[in-house]
């Protein structure tokens, strides 16, 4: 019974982790530049990341932690793959 | 000795870092962990890096203490910027801080701290002129930041690190 | 409808804290990234996200999971650690790259006084 607000209060965090994922998605897909993109890409990783760690909390199981530290490799690599694009793709112009 | 552990305090911080990932204490992945610490160290030496100089005073535990601090007041400010109707008088900008450190580590860590902190961006180190770019948010005066960089942090790194 | 982990009444208060207070920093700063004006601005806005945000969930999961398993769960650290060094190492390279595009268009957005 008393667990009823934990349960509640992670629901809402998990809410707003979404309603921010829908902000960096508002970004990434109207975003008027390239950068702008690949900025909020990285910020949805976090995000989900975030949201991830919510899950294992919610569920009480272990193997969630293995998914969030997959989604922050994925995370930093692609980001960095892609800012590394912005620079040589348009030097070879 | 030097051939096999060129950096002495890197094998136990990877052992620690192995344990910690596994969870657990057992003589069989301590074993493990140092196998895989040898290895990967045997990697590092192949790209021959700068060796590292860290003087153990009491500006780790001051800075530490300092930069947490700052964090979360950065923090605060950076959300109170966005969720106030945004004001046209605020005005943010680059700043030129000339840096007397030349230490990597230092610099790398400095990096560290000022993107660590919202509202301060490292953008770009011009290594030949020693000077350092930074975007902050809400620039009010430009020398009072300048001067909060180098006296807060770079003089306590420089102790650490040089 | 909603699912939750057994906790003792002081480890469920401090991690329902925890978790939303985090939730909330880290809306706050993607919020930033849609209202700030230009690009550089934007650029300080998911650091709330990967600081105080991040901190104050993973601490909530370290909470939780000690007190499920009755032992000490810190491997939480290792991805606060990892993100924590490799957020400014793609910053940096990002607003290079802005920089860069920048300078080339001949936009020079250096808002300077």
């Amino acid at each position: 019974m008393s667990m009823a607000f934990l349960g509640w209060s992670i629901t809402i965090a998990q809410m707003l982790l979404g309603l921010a994922m829908l902000c960096a998605l508002w970004r990434l897909l109207g975003g008027p530049r390239a950068q702008d993109r690949v900025l909020s890409l990285d910020a949805l990783y976090v995000n989900a990341m975030l949201l991830l760690v919510t899950f294992g909390i919610q569920t009480g199981r272990t193997f969630y932690y293995e998914a969030t530290l997959i989604i922050a490799l994925l995370g930093f690599a692609s980001t960095v793959a892609l800012a590394k694009f912005l620079m040589r793709g348009e030097v070879i112009e | 000795m030097t051939r096999w552990l060129p950096h002495p305090l890197l094998l136990p911080a990877l052992v620690i870092l192995w344990l910690v990932l596994q969870e657990s204490l057992s003589l069989g992945h301590i074993v493990l962990g140092t196998a895989i610490a040898l290895f990967a160290l045997r990697g590092l030496a192949a790209l021959k890096p700068e060796k590292v100089w860290i003087r153990f005073t009491s500006a780790i535990p001051r800075l530490t203490v300092m930069v947490l601090g700052d964090v979360v007041r950065s923090n605060i400010a950076v959300g109170r910027i966005i969720l106030s109707r945004q004001n046209p008088r605020r005005r943010s900008g680059f700043i030129h801080v000339p840096l007397e450190m030349r230490s990597r580590y230092g610099l790398a860590v400095l990096g560290i701290i000022i993107t660590a902190t919202p509202g301060t961006l490292w953008m770009q180190y011009d290594s030949s002129r020693g000077e350092l770019l930074v975007h902050v948010l809400d620039l009010v005066d430009e020398d009072a930041w300048i001067r909060l960089l180098k006296d807060r942090y770079e003089r306590l790194l420089m102790e650490i690190f040089e | 409808m909603t699912q939750a982990p057994d906790l003792p009444l002081w480890a469920a208060l401090l991690v329902a804290f925890l978790v939303l207070f985090g939730a909330s920093v880290s809306l706050i700063g993607t919020v930033g990234l849609l209202r700030l004006k230009t690009f550089y601005e934007r650029m300080h806005a998911p650091t709330l996200g990967t600081t105080v945000g991040m901190a104050s969930i993973l601490l909530a999961s370290m909470i939780c999971f000690s007190a499920l398993q009755s032992r000490i769960v810190i491997h939480e650290i290792l991805i606060e650690l990892f993100v924590t060094l490799t957020t400014p190492v793609t910053l940096m390279l990002l607003s290079r790259a802005a920089l860069y595009r920048d300078r080339s268009e001949g936009r020079e957005r250096r808002d300077k006084p």
